[in-house]
């Protein structure tokens, strides 16, 4: 029951959260400071995961892959397609979800707890569209660049790993990158990276705005934000895996 | 002026606010007096439409708060200033910005006239030399004296104060008091102020409003206060040691 409770109240703020900003030029300046905070401040954690993710990956398929029957290149080939269809997008969006969605949950619940959003609220301001909109837009902005990113540095992360420990040969690594790749599967990539992102972005809100109590509050909705992020996150990739790839 | 008619609020099963009828004239301290838990928050934030009333309704100047649209309590709400009880200033803006963000939101102002109208503000409620400064560098006296100059920035009808002076020092918080005062006089502004700050009511208040367990159960003026034969408000004013000892016999 407390679900459909809490489903409903995520809808209705949805809905309040995508009415027109009260000032064009504001709502400018905040997009650029929140792509800013969620997507250039997120960029070195992104480059440090995305390339031990990229090297570990290496290690473990060649560690596994020892059968000569085998072809070396299968590495380069495996990594690329865990790469592109699982880790990145989904790895990465997870460890956001934390990063991110705390973040915002305690941003939105301080200023709950601190009357911040009343005084919007006193004032005439939509204040779910004011803080909730810009989040969801500057997420939804920088999340595929950051998956993208996270692509290529894992990639250049396993190569670094495949030629200096030897696993496979630089000509083998880069013939597997390039065998029977189909454009579609970074498309299939970006769309789950965009379904992830507005899912980070609402459910840490929701959390943050409705919270009600003190700091330990807070505490408390920032990891629920975490939480239902992730859990949002794995169902979202079965269903969207799914309907897109079977 | 601001009614309210009939007004009740639950939450649940339970009833915080019963049949209260208030008015809130123009131009004067109405106050809202009552003891921690009495329904005084619940009331001011039924007054400005933050909580919705469970029956009852609330007129500003013969237009019907609750039965507005949100478009017309929009409209409504560029009307009013408040003042909360821990500031509610913008933490990520220097004082500066908070003054000029409802003009910016709202006034259709060129740059430099919300420029001139927020550093009016500033210098109205004493603030000189801490524009760049942001909220947390201030001390809870200047966070409500910006609290002010932010509800008064558009030039407000009516404005609401949510317990001005807590946390402050009887000093700083006469001050502000005082501060309100003046600026209801000035600008003829329905001030409707929470307190439960004895000074204050003696000295500001032009009609007061006690409120007991979710009742209204007293009102009058501050000549009237501290004479009043009714029993909870006795107890009410009377509650501390220092006043039971200058107590008029």
């Amino acid at each position: 029951m407390r679900f459909f409770t809490n489903f409903g109240r995520y809808l209705i703020l949805m809905y309040k959260a995508f009415g027109r900003p009260q000032s064009g030029k504001y709502f400018r300046k905040q997009l650029v400071e929140e792509i800013s905070l969620i997507g250039l401040n997120s960029l070195g954690i992104v480059l440090i995961i995305s390339t031990f993710m990229g090297a570990v990956l290496v290690i473990q398929a060649g560690y596994n892959l020892e059968n000569p029957l085998i072809p070396r290149f299968t590495i380069g080939n495996g990594v690329r397609e865990s790469l592109i269809l699982e880790f990145s997008p989904t790895i990465v969006s997870l460890i956001l979800a934390g990063k991110i969605g705390s973040s915002i949950s305690s941003q939105i619940g301080s200023m709950r707890v601190t009357e911040q959003i009343d005084a919007l609220e006193i004032m005439g301001v939509n204040s779910a569209s004011h803080i909730i909109l810009p989040k969801i837009i500057a997420a939804l902005i920088s999340f595929p660049f950051l998956i993208t990113i996270s692509m290529i540095t894992g990639m250049l992360g396993g190569y670094a790993a495949a030629v200096i420990w030897h696993i496979v040969s630089s000509n083998d690594f880069i013939l597997g990158m390039h065998l029977y790749f189909y454009p579609f599967e970074i498309a299939y990539a970006l769309i789950k990276t965009v379904v992830f992102a507005f899912l980070i972005v609402t459910i840490s809100s929701f959390w943050g705005y409705y919270v009600k109590g003190g700091a330990l509050a807070v505490g408390k909705s920032s990891t629920k934000a975490v939480v239902y992020s992730s859990i949002a996150i794995l169902l979202a990739n079965v269903l969207i895996t799914k309907l897109i790839l079977i | 002026m601001i009614e309210a008619r009939s007004l009740y609020k639950s939450f649940e099963d339970k009833d915080i606010l019963k049949d209260i009828n208030i008015v809130f004239e123009r131009g004067k301290i109405n106050q809202i007096i009552g003891q921690s838990g009495s329904g005084k928050t619940v009331l001011i934030k039924c007054l400005v439409g933050l909580l919705e009333l469970t029956s009852g309704s609330v007129i500003y100047d013969n237009r019907n708060f609750t039965t507005m649209n949100s478009k017309q309590k929009k409209e409504l709400r560029k009307e009013i200033g408040m003042v909360f009880q821990g500031g509610a200033l913008f933490d990520s803006m220097s004082v500066l910005d908070n003054v000029l963000f409802p003009l910016q939101m709202f006034s259709g102002m060129s740059k430099a006239e919300m420029m001139k109208r927020a550093e009016f503000c500033l210098d109205r409620v004493q603030l000189h030399g801490v524009n760049d400064n942001m909220p947390d560098e201030l001390s809870g006296g200047m966070q409500k004296r910006v609290s002010i100059a932010r509800a008064i920035a558009l030039n407000p009808k009516y404005l609401f104060c949510d317990e001005p002076n807590s946390g402050l020092d009887p000093r700083t918080g006469v001050k502000i008091d005082e501060l309100i005062e003046e600026i209801t006089r000035e600008y003829q502004i329905t001030t409707v102020v929470n307190t439960h700050d004895m000074n204050s009511v003696i000295q500001h208040g032009d009609k007061i409003n006690f409120i007991s367990e979710g009742r209204l159960e007293w009102q009058g003026t501050k000549e009237e206060f501290l004479s009043s034969e009714n029993e909870k408000l006795k107890q009410f004013i009377y509650s501390t040691e220092l006043l039971k000892r200058v107590k008029p016999v």
